[in-house]
């Protein structure tokens, strides 16, 4: 019998529960032995922190540029814009040319959207 | 049904034996990627590249391997120690799940039982793959700033910006190609491409976004920023060693696999034999099966030495001209694209509107 | 108990545990990490009642999207005082009466709800994406449109909080 044949249902994801599952083991494993292997000879210099040989001053934990923050937060928003596309596309040659109307609609609000942040020059790397 | 599943002894048995090797052929092929990739750069470069473990320095993914297991493992003391061991391995995961939804051929029949040579053929399965990509993001934004290294962190920010920014353009253009198909499975995908050709015919801007997207998403030259040496030192894996450091670097051939069988199958036919037809053929179904991962594998092969051909040729972006390509020319691009391909399947069904 | 309930209760625990770990943990990297496997369990609760688009796109928006945000964010942030910001009793009482209307609130929705209208565990396709993809382009293609106004707002507003000028 050949049970997943049958109509989308979740024991579909039963697989990738078992590959999930394989997956966490293989890399815990890997971690754990190479943790065990390999000499241990531990100085204060060796655990130090790497800046190309000078010595670090203060911390990492410093905060960074706004513009990877409005890269994030922009991404978050086309994102979701590109999430909505995808019921679309699985049932656009039965919804015609009126589901297509309301998707230009779509892309007429994302596009002034897109060409707002150009403008601003949100997009715009070097200030 | 669940509970049916459970009890079903073999068909558990038939998807982790898949599971294994899937997933195995996934880290071989990764392995002896590192070595094409010297083979490759050498040819390139007029030189032999590696040649002295084994023959023509097959042993040498091995030789690696053994390296690495048997260096220090080093956790540096300014890290935050648990994060520090989590990165490399929620890279590594992710790396390793994608493979589950590709279907690797048809079917094979084992002791009269057929097996779909696919883990699982979800619904969403594009969906799935562009949600994996999604949690990619976090072993390198998690080992970065884990390290506590200045480094580290602004490569780890780096890459995590690219990610996302190319993320975007590579979802769009796969809409356009899921107008044709109309299914989210790839298994339907491939089947759809047996019977009307391959979408790379239909769809030749939409696989030319794909690809410039993958080549980002696996932060291979010439998007390779968070490993800008002469700029960042080492990248987001500055403070790692041992195996840790070789999860970062394998995690990477492996999205290069994964995003080399993607193309192969979204958009060159998957394990469709060219100019045969399958359907009418009277091959035994296992040799047919064989024979269509084959072809897959071929094609793959083709596109990973495209990736290594590219890495050895072209220098890298600046993250300014970067950003510019990703979302000022990929993301428009691609919504036209999703529109133009829209009308012209419209026109063909229904006809002009007015 | 059936696989499917076994399956229900792990998830469910994971969903609780990570859950309270996100608010007790001081660290809010922890949290975030945290937020990251409650939101896992719960797309694993979608899968079980065969909403697997929502499950995905959970994943995919959620996990995959605002979190990044909001490690963004936690990277934007000066994280080496480990000392919280000053507790102002005041807020501390505020929050609290809050947080317990919207208790009230739920618990009182869950009292008035009718038992026999929850479907049972994977009843209906209407989670899978092609039923969604009709309902959201016939019957709610307005508040659809609607929604695109919202994201160019959210835009906007991205822009002035990010932008100088």
């Amino acid at each position: 019998m050949y049970l997943l044949d049958a109509l989308s249902t979740p024991a579909q994801y039963l697989p990738i529960a078992i590959q999930f599952a394989f997956g966490v083991l293989f890399v815990a494993g890997m971690i754990a032995i190479s943790h065990f292997l390999g000499p241990k000879r531990n100085t204060s210099d060796k655990l130090d922190t790497f800046e190309s040989g000078i010595e670090q001053i203060g911390n990492a934990r410093q905060p960074m540029a706004i513009k990877y923050f409005l890269v994030a937060i922009l991404f978050v928003l086309f994102d979701v814009e590109v999430i909505f596309f995808y019921p679309y596309a699985l049932n656009f040659k039965s919804l015609g040319w009126e589901g297509f109307a309301a998707v230009c609609m779509f892309v007429t609000f994302f596009f002034a959207g897109f060409f707002y942040i150009y403008k601003k020059g949100a997009l715009k790397w070097e200030d | 049904m669940l509970l049916s599943l459970f009890t079903d002894w073999a068909f558990l048995l038939e998807k982790l034996t898949l599971v294994v090797a899937v997933v195995s052929i996934g880290l071989v092929v990764a392995m002896y990627s590192t070595w094409a990739e010297r083979k490759v750069a050498g040819a390139l470069q007029d030189r032999p590249g590696p040649n002295r473990a084994g023959w023509f320095g097959l042993l040498q993914p091995f030789a690696d391997a053994i390296k690495l297991f048997s260096k220090e493992d080093i956790i540096p003391s300014k890290s935050n120690k648990i994060l520090f061991v989590l990165g490399p391995g929620l890279a590594m995961l992710a790396a390793v799940m994608t493979s589950a939804v590709i279907p690797w051929g048809d079917k094979i029949v084992i002791a009269g039982r057929e097996i779909t040579l696919q883990v699982s053929d979800l619904d969403l399965g594009v969906l799935y793959v562009f949600a994996v990509v999604a949690m990619g993001v976090y072993g390198v934004m998690i080992g970065g700033w884990a390290s506590n290294n200045k480094f580290s962190l602004l490569a780890a920010i780096r890459g995590a910006s690219q990610n996302i920014s190319y993320e975007l353009a590579m979802g769009l253009s796969l809409i356009a190609l899921l107008f044709l198909t109309g299914t989210l499975s790839l298994k339907g995908i491939v089947v759809g491409q047996q019977e009307n050709g391959w979408n790379i015919l239909y769809q030749p801007l939409g696989f030319l976004l794909f690809l410039v997207c993958a080549f980002a998403e696996c932060n291979r030259t010439p998007f390779d920023l968070p490993e800008a040496e002469n700029e960042l030192n080492f990248g987001y894996h500055q403070e790692y060693s041992s195996m840790k450091l070789g999860f970062y670097l394998f995690a990477e051939y492996i999205n290069m696999f994964m995003s080399s069988v993607l193309m192969a199958t979204l958009y060159f036919g998957g394990y469709d034999i060219p100019f045969f037809n399958e359907a009418a053929s009277t091959l035994n179904p296992t040799i047919l099966g064989l024979l269509g991962f084959g072809a897959l594998m071929t094609k793959t092969v083709l596109f990973i030495l495209f990736f290594m051909w590219v890495r050895w040729t072209i220098p890298r972006f600046r993250y300014d001209q970067l950003m510019d390509l990703g979302w000022k020319k990929l993301l428009p691009l691609a919504l036209i694209n999703m529109l133009i391909t829209a009308v012209v399947v419209l026109v063909k069904e229904y006809g002009w509107p007015w | 108990m059936g696989a499917t309930q076994i399956i229900f209760w792990i998830l469910s625990i994971v969903a609780v545990f990570s859950a309270i770990m996100v608010i007790t943990r001081k660290n809010p990297v922890y949290s975030v990490l945290y937020l990251i496997i409650t939101f896992f369990a719960i797309s694993g609760h979608y899968v079980l009642m065969n909403a697997q688009f929502l499950a995905i796109v959970n994943i995919i928006v959620y996990a995959g999207a605002i979190l990044v945000l909001f490690l963004f964010v936690l990277m934007l942030m000066n994280l080496n005082k480990e000392s919280e910001p000053k507790k102002n009793k005041f807020m501390l009482w505020a929050s609290a009466f809050a947080g317990g209307l919207l208790l009230y609130v739920l618990l009182a929705a869950v009292h008035t709800a009718h038992i026999e209208n929850v479907k049972g565990i994977h009843v209906g396709n209407i989670g899978l994406v092609s039923e969604l993809g009709k309902a959201l382009f016939t019957t709610y293609v307005v508040p659809f449109e609607i929604t695109s106004i919202l994201f160019l707002s959210a835009m906007v507003g991205a822009v002035v909080i990010g932008k100088k000028d």
